[in-house]
């Protein structure tokens, strides 16, 4: 069974890693789309794979968040993504497993999978 | 929705829209009657009377993107499908109540599915918000009350990825435990 003391341990050890991140003006933000129309697409397991990779890869400075409906609906589960200093990038048609590429391909080594992008989808 | 517990991480998501600083999550299993009561409940900005009767219907929404709201709806067209219902209650400056009432046997039945994940992505997503889920199985009955959690990790956020699982965890196991016990 878990217990609060375990809860406890995970909160030193959160801490600990807070204090080592740099400020919050450098982070990356994951935004999913979480309205009705992405959370029947599928936005969940997206949002908890970006959640998982992120822990399982230890990466600090990036946050994920959710949001309502971004305006394509037919396109969910969408993600953006925006690191500082760079423009946002919008993935549609989101999976699980393209999550994962898009955590080691765009947060970890800073290149964007383009193909997964809304500027590739076939006009 | 593939499962009932993606309907409530929806129908919850109004309540977030409408401000609400606490919402109530109550899912309640009456095994020997086979029902499931689902209650969502917050203390948001509430509808008007004329706004209640609306949302039931799928081309009302207060978004601006698009035009239709499904939300309510598909939550109201699962709980009929079993032969159940949806009521909804609100008042001004007061909250919402939405509640769902669904027969576990009829064919038609939505499986409840990772109601931890849904309680866990609301609580994560929208730290300001306090959320309690309450779940019963015929009288026995576990409560999780983010303000606990809170008061232990002080300023550490909730959406810590290990946070994040050791609450799915707690809310899985203590939810079976209740379920489990004859």
């Amino acid at each position: 069974m878990k217990t609060l003391e375990e809860l406890m341990a995970l909160r030193d050890a959160a801490k600990a890693k807070m204090t080592a991140r740099d400020d919050s003006t450098a982070l990356t933000r994951v935004v999913v789309g979480m309205a009705t129309c992405g959370i029947a697409a599928g936005a969940r397991p997206v949002l908890n794979k970006f959640t998982e990779e992120i822990e399982k890869r230890n990466l600090t400075g990036v946050t994920v968040a959710q949001t309502g409906c971004i305006g394509m609906c037919q396109y969910e589960p969408i993600v953006e993504v925006t690191a500082p200093g760079k423009e946002k990038v919008t993935y549609v048609l989101m999976t699980p497993e393209k999550a994962a590429k898009v955590v080691v391909d765009h947060l970890v080594n800073g290149n964007p999978v383009v193909e997964y992008t809304v500027g590739a989808l076939k006009k | 929705m593939r499962e009932l517990s993606l309907n409530v991480l929806d129908v919850a998501q109004n309540s977030v829209s409408a401000d609400a600083s606490e919402i109530e999550i109550e899912v309640s299993r009456d095994t020997a009657a086979r029902t499931l009561r689902i209650g969502i409940y917050d203390n948001g900005k509430g509808m008007t009377e004329e706004q209640v009767r609306a949302v039931r219907d799928p081309f009302y929404t207060t978004r601006t993107t698009r035009k239709v709201g499904l939300g309510v709806p598909l939550f109201k067209m699962a709980a009929e499908m079993t032969g159940g219902s949806l009521e909804i209650e609100s008042a001004v400056g007061v909250g919402t109540k939405v509640r769902a009432f669904f027969h576990t046997d009829h064919v038609d039945f939505v499986p409840l599915g990772d109601m931890a994940n849904t309680v866990v992505t609301l609580a994560a997503m929208n730290e300001a918000i306090r959320f309690v889920y309450r779940y019963a199985v015929d009288g026995r009955a576990f409560t999780f009350d983010t303000q606990e959690i809170r008061a232990i990790l002080g300023d550490v956020p909730m959406n810590d990825p290990a946070i994040m699982n050791w609450m799915t965890a707690y809310i899985n196991e203590n939810s079976q435990a209740i379920t489990e016990v004859q």
